[in-house]
């Protein structure tokens, strides 16, 4: 479904990334697994076009998007939940939801979509018309994703989610991760928390200071060496 | 107090035409953290737009105020396009600098075209006095009162109902999710230029028809001013570049009734240093917190 090659990303002089390849196969969940400055958020970036890889390449369903506008992205079927969650403050639960299905033009199904989500997030529903920056930090993740699943993606990629949450929500939400996937939305996911990313995954790489140097199924990444010894301190 | 209160009628006329240019300036700060010093110079163009349509094509008050409205409101999105869209990345001072040289290149060219000599505007407006409870107010007033009323209206929405001006809120919380959702932010801005520069517009044939005379330099004093209260209701917040305006109006009326004229001036700037010392934000605006 998304495939990248040899993907290197420049700020200024700054080398962020360099060659990564990875690969996201329809329904599956994969995880990027990675220290902070390891260039995960940088690739996330690269793919939904807030920024332009100086190098590689990014398929999606055959076609080319490296230098794709962030807006025909979303078109395509691409949503990111970004890092740090970045909900609209000063507009409405509803209103952040909306903007999630700024682009669409079929009403009715976006009216669908909204209670679909409401469906999943019951919390949203009751504080629809609460300004989202009052909301708490797991209730604005929940925000922030179901604004990405207004737009219908068929890929979902998810920044952090559980960033900065108490770990009975980061099992929720995690969960919530699992729910979205088995109803049909494949979903990239980039994680520090290594154990809850990888335990949830079909597939996962691991990245160092931006490189691939570890990939395979989700179960074999967690017994592997390199994550016992760097994530799992054992 | 009966001076009192007609004082606080000529502050609020003088104040929705502060308010109307502060809020063009403080929505595409709001956008792009940009101060348009150039934003003045729409309000002249404005005003000659306005004098043109009636004096040369004939035209009554509103379609007039309309022209004007709708051609400023293309040089607004022109501007932006043409000088301060090539610079999306470049320093802010790059930017400001460029808004002083659009301003100058507005005010030579106008000089140009229209000479420096000052215009009186065609009064197209009977300005009868009425009389309520002992207090004067002109016919001219009111259509200031009336129209700055309705454009403030639907100014508010604009920006909380569209599509756009919910886009426009978006973009001006956060851009790089605005991205994310698919919004195109350059579209964003050019709307936040239009919609700004056309309120300028507006003020501009307002200010014509209540003081009489334009000329190319107009814009200079009231645009700072303007831009003083949009600091002062707390820069990039809608409701505050409103509040500033009035009380900016008022505040140079008052001092001109019951002061000296000569330092009306002064006393606006001074609340620019004052408030710049007591209360940056302004007086609505906040420090944003995060949360973590």
């Amino acid at each position: 479904m998304l495939t990248v090659n040899n993907l290197a990303v420049h700020y200024g002089v700054i080398e962020a990334i360099r060659e990564v390849s990875f690969e996201v196969k329809e329904g599956e969940i994969v995880s990027l697994i990675g220290a902070n400055g390891a260039g995960k958020s940088t690739i996330l970036k690269a793919v939904s076009g807030l920024i332009r890889p100086s190098q590689g390449e990014i398929v999606y369903e055959g076609t080319p998007i490296t230098t794709a506008t962030p807006k025909q992205i979303v078109e395509k079927g691409i949503s990111q939940v970004p890092e740090g969650r970045h909900i609209f403050s000063g507009m409405t639960v509803l209103e952040n939801l909306e903007m999630g299905a700024f682009l669409r033009k079929d009403k009715n199904e976006v009216e669908k979509d909204l209670q679909l989500v409401f469906d999943r997030f019951p919390i949203l529903k009751e504080r629809k018309n609460q300004d989202a920056a009052t909301l708490s930090g797991g209730e604005q993740q929940m925000v922030a994703m179901g604004r990405a699943l207004m737009s219908r993606p068929r890929l979902l990629l998810l920044d952090e989610p559980s960033m900065g949450l108490a770990p009975i929500l980061i099992k929720e939400i995690f969960h919530i991760i699992e729910e979205i996937n088995r109803t049909g939305t494949t979903v990239l996911l980039i994680e520090q928390n290594a154990k809850m990313a990888l335990k949830i995954a079909n597939r996962g790489y691991v990245l160092e200071t931006g490189n691939v140097v570890q990939t395979g199924t989700g179960e074999e990444l967690l017994e592997s060496d390199i994550i016992q010894k760097a994530y799992l301190g054992g | 107090m009966e001076t009192f209160f007609q004082q606080m009628i000529n502050g609020l006329s003088l104040g929705s035409i502060y308010a109307l240019i502060a809020l063009g300036y403080t929505m595409v700060y709001g956008i792009i953290k940009l101060i348009n010093f150039a934003h003045g110079d729409i309000y002249m163009v404005g005003a000659f737009i306005g004098y043109t349509m009636i004096h040369s094509f004939g035209m009554g008050f509103f379609p007039a105020l309309l022209t004007a409205m709708a051609l400023s409101a293309l040089l607004g999105v022109l501007i932006e396009r043409i000088a301060y869209k090539p610079l999306r990345h470049a320093t802010r001072i790059a930017v400001l600098i460029t808004a002083i040289g659009v301003s100058y290149l507005l005010q030579n060219g106008m000089l140009y075209f229209y000479g420096a000599e000052v215009r009186s505007f065609p009064q197209v407006v009977d300005n009868t006095l009425f009389e309520v409870a002992g207090l004067q107010v002109s016919r001219i007033q009111l259509l200031i009162f009336a129209t700055t009323l309705v454009l403030m209206v639907l100014l508010q929405f604009i920006v909380q109902k569209t599509k756009m001006g919910k886009a426009m809120r978006a973009v001006s919380t956060d851009s790089s999710a605005a991205q994310l959702m698919g919004i195109n932010v350059d579209n964003v801005i050019s709307f936040t230029f239009f919609l700004g520069s056309a309120l300028a517009g507006a003020a501009g044939v307002l200010v014509g028809l209540y003081y009489n005379t334009i000329d190319p330099m107009m814009g200079v004093a009231p645009g700072l001013k303007a831009f003083v209260a949009a600091v002062l209701g707390g820069i990039g917040f809608i409701p505050g570049a409103v509040l500033g305006g009035f009380t900016i109006g008022i505040v140079e009326t008052l001092v001109s009734a019951y002061g000296n004229s000569m330092i009306r001036d002064a006393v606006v700037y001074g609340i620019l240093i004052l408030i710049l010392i007591i209360r940056p934000a302004g007086i609505l605006g906040k420090h944003v917190k995060e949360k973590v």
